[in-house]
């Protein structure tokens, strides 16, 4: 019996994860490297690269400074309005991606609420790179903040109230005390904010406009290659999104251990405040095509 | 460095943790504030230390009023009650820490932790992790972290909670010794009132906020002011009488009626060594049955049953118990000594009444 359902999990596995993924390198490589090289050499290919890092580049450190603050707050502090915080930070996960452009382009877009005040001060949000980078920081929003709140619940505030009372000051409290403490975590949250943030097709291609050379991410790339029957090409764009995956995976894999063993360190000793298992959320969410 | 709260209040919401509360410690004194939990003695603390902020009333710290003070200026050594060491720091980076913070050159540093570290008897661990040390070890890291700064005041919270019996043990004595090398002004925090008698030189008694008692340990065991008090510090036989025929019955014991009339209800407390006990049945007024003996190390203690049902606790030395040659089950004859009339919890207690002799069956209300 248990032979028989290992068998099935690990052919299951086989045909719907490890197929696809070694198929989308067999895909890239159809028609030889140097076809390979060349699509991703492509000016437009890498304009698509260098869009998505860019969106990765501003989303990320920008989701870190809102994740530790919202942690902080949540974890630290009693206020009104701490439930709905929550309830909020969870909200681009339930939010299918599409939806979440849409409300976007109502709001940003030419006939939106702020269409003609941006119009009025020359600003372009929809069809353009702020609105991939609005799209992308909304449904990456929760990555970081999730990972930290259970963590920094568990940890308490009694370490950074001893350093207080050596004299330390809020800012050497947070570098010195809280920063160390759940730097783990911190990097768990990170690794997953930037594969979904360069992953993210949904939100991205319904503002994006699909401007090629200008507006077009690597996913957007992918999917306008492969509608024009460049089948080869797309799957060499797609296969640096699988190559991220591949390291987001063994990368997440280290972090989730030490992650584990930060929140330990954190339930063994010293800690008053009640202990969470932090909720591992769905990770498939971050997405490649 | 003195210390002073003049009727220092603190509500958390609508909840007074600390109601109208004034004492002094003065400088260099070894102080404990004693108290069932939820008492507010924590809450005293911390506002000492300045991590939490009074309501109404002030607090000194060298005659300098730190209300407005904020908890780095202070200069306070704080020990939690779960120690908080830094996690992620060994234990030099920990004991290190504040003075890094304080600016202290590298060399200062490490002459002062180092110092530190064979005070307290941890040289060898320096680069060890919290997590790896004992309760013992890390209590005492905690310590030295504290202290680390030269604080003007050192406070700790319940600091033998977390540590097993034999090392809390060790653990007082070796405080009473550092507290006696350093001379610095410490305040402790416990819910054990043998530890606070243990360790202190004076002891205020916490219960629902409100201070109920500021004294000697001695004072509170032989003066205490309530019965609150009385119960909470050490062992209180306590007897609901009732007159009837002139006098204060609970079960066989009488008392005298204390000008009350028939019927009418007073409560009498009586230590245990008060109880004066003889393996001869008839040399006291009291027959009961010996039903326990409980071993307190050079003490022990006696648990009497009378053939009301009525249980009475009794102490003696161990020389005595050996003398009076005592076994369980065995009957023997009591009397008691002295005893107070509690009257009712929260009323000031009348001074300990003495019943040193035989009393007559049927002696006036005045004695």
């Amino acid at each position: 019996m248990r032979r028989l359902l290992i068998a099935i999990a690990l052919a299951f596995s086989a045909v719907f994860l490890l197929l696809p993924l070694v198929n989308v390198f067999a895909q890239a490589l159809s028609r030889g490297w140097a076809y390979y090289v060349d699509s991703l050499a492509h000016p437009d290919s890498l304009a698509a690269i260098r869009l998505t890092l860019l969106t990765s580049l501003i989303c990320v450190p920008l989701n870190v400074l809102f994740g530790i603050a919202a942690a902080w707050a949540i974890a630290k502090f009693d206020f009104s309005g701490k439930s709905l915080l929550i309830t909020l930070i969870d909200l681009p996960f339930s939010v299918s991606p599409v939806v979440a452009g849409l409300m976007l382009v109502v709001l940003f877009g030419a006939q939106g609420f702020l269409g003609a005040w941006l119009r009025e001060h020359d600003i372009k949000v929809i069809f353009a790179v702020p609105g991939i980078v609005i799209a992308t920081l909304f449904v990456t929003f929760p990555f970081v903040a999730r990972e930290l709140i259970p963590l920094m619940q568990a940890i308490g505030s009694e370490q950074e109230q001893a350093a207080l009372t050596l004299g330390a000051s809020g800012w050497q409290t947070f570098w010195h005390v809280t920063l160390p403490s759940v730097k783990w975590g911190l990097l768990y949250g990170v690794i997953l904010c930037n594969a979904r943030a360069m992953g993210e097709f949904g939100a991205v291609s319904v503002v994006s406009g699909h401007i090629t050379g200008l507006t077009d991410t690597m996913p957007l790339r992918v999917e306008k290659l492969y509608n024009e029957y460049n089948a080869a090409a797309a799957f060499a764009v797609a296969s640096l999104l699988a190559l991220l995956a591949l390291v987001t995976l063994a990368i997440k894999t280290m972090l989730e251990w030490k992650t584990r063993r930060e929140l330990a360190l954190a339930q063994t000793i010293g800690s008053v405040a009640p202990v969470e298992q932090p909720e591992k959320f769905d990770s498939n969410a971050s997405n490649t095509p | 460095m003195s210390i002073e709260l003049k009727k220092v209040t603190k509500k958390f919401g609508d909840i007074e943790a600390v109601k109208d509360v004034s004492f002094s410690v003065e400088d260099g004194e070894l102080m404990a504030l004693l108290g069932p939990s939820g008492g507010g003695k924590t809450t005293v603390l911390r506002m000492i230390a300045g991590l939490e902020t009074p309501t109404k009333g002030d607090i000194f710290i060298g005659g300098r009023r730190v209300n407005d003070v904020p908890v780095q200026q202070r200069n306070i050594g704080f020990v939690f009650q779960n120690y908080a060491l830094f996690k992620t720091m060994s234990v030099f980076d920990n004991v290190a820490f504040g003075l890094k913070i304080k600016g202290w050159s590298r060399a200062e540093r490490r002459k002062r932790v180092e110092e530190l570290l064979e005070l307290f008897d941890l040289t060898g661990l320096e680069s060890r992790y919290p997590h790896q040390l004992s309760g013992g070890q890390r209590q005492r890291v905690a310590i030295a972290r504290a202290l680390a700064p030269k604080p003007r005041v050192l406070l700790l919270d319940e600091p033998f909670g977390a540590v097993d019996a034999k090392i809390r043990q060790d653990l007082r004595e070796w405080l009473v010794r550092l507290h006696s090398e350093l001379n610095v002004t410490t305040i402790f925090v416990t819910h054990d009132q043998e530890e606070a008698m243990e360790v202190s030189r004076r002891i205020a008694i916490f219960s629902r906020g409100i201070l109920e008692q500021v004294g000697t340990p001695r004072d509170v065991y032989e003066q205490p002011c309530n019965e609150f008090v009385a119960r909470f510090v050490g062992v209180l036989n306590v007897l609901e009488t009732e007159v009837r025929g002139g006098v204060a019955r609970a079960g066989e014991l009488e008392f005298p009626a204390h000008g009350l009339s028939e019927g009418q209800r007073m409560r009498i407390g009586f230590r245990p060594y008060a109880v004066q006990v003889s393996s001869d049945p008839t040399q006291y007024r009291y027959n009961a049955v010996l039903r326990h003996t409980f071993f307190l190390g050079v003490m022990l203690r006696l648990e009497l049953e009378l053939p009301s049902g009525l249980t009475v606790r009794a102490r003696i030395s161990k020389e005595e118990y050996q003398m009076l040659g005592l076994q369980d089950g065995q009957l023997v004859s009591f009397q008691i000594k002295q005893y107070r009339v509690l009257a009712q919890e929260g009323a000031a207690l009348q001074p300990e009444v003495a019943l040193t002799y035989e009393p007559p069956p049927n002696y006036g209300a005045d004695i």
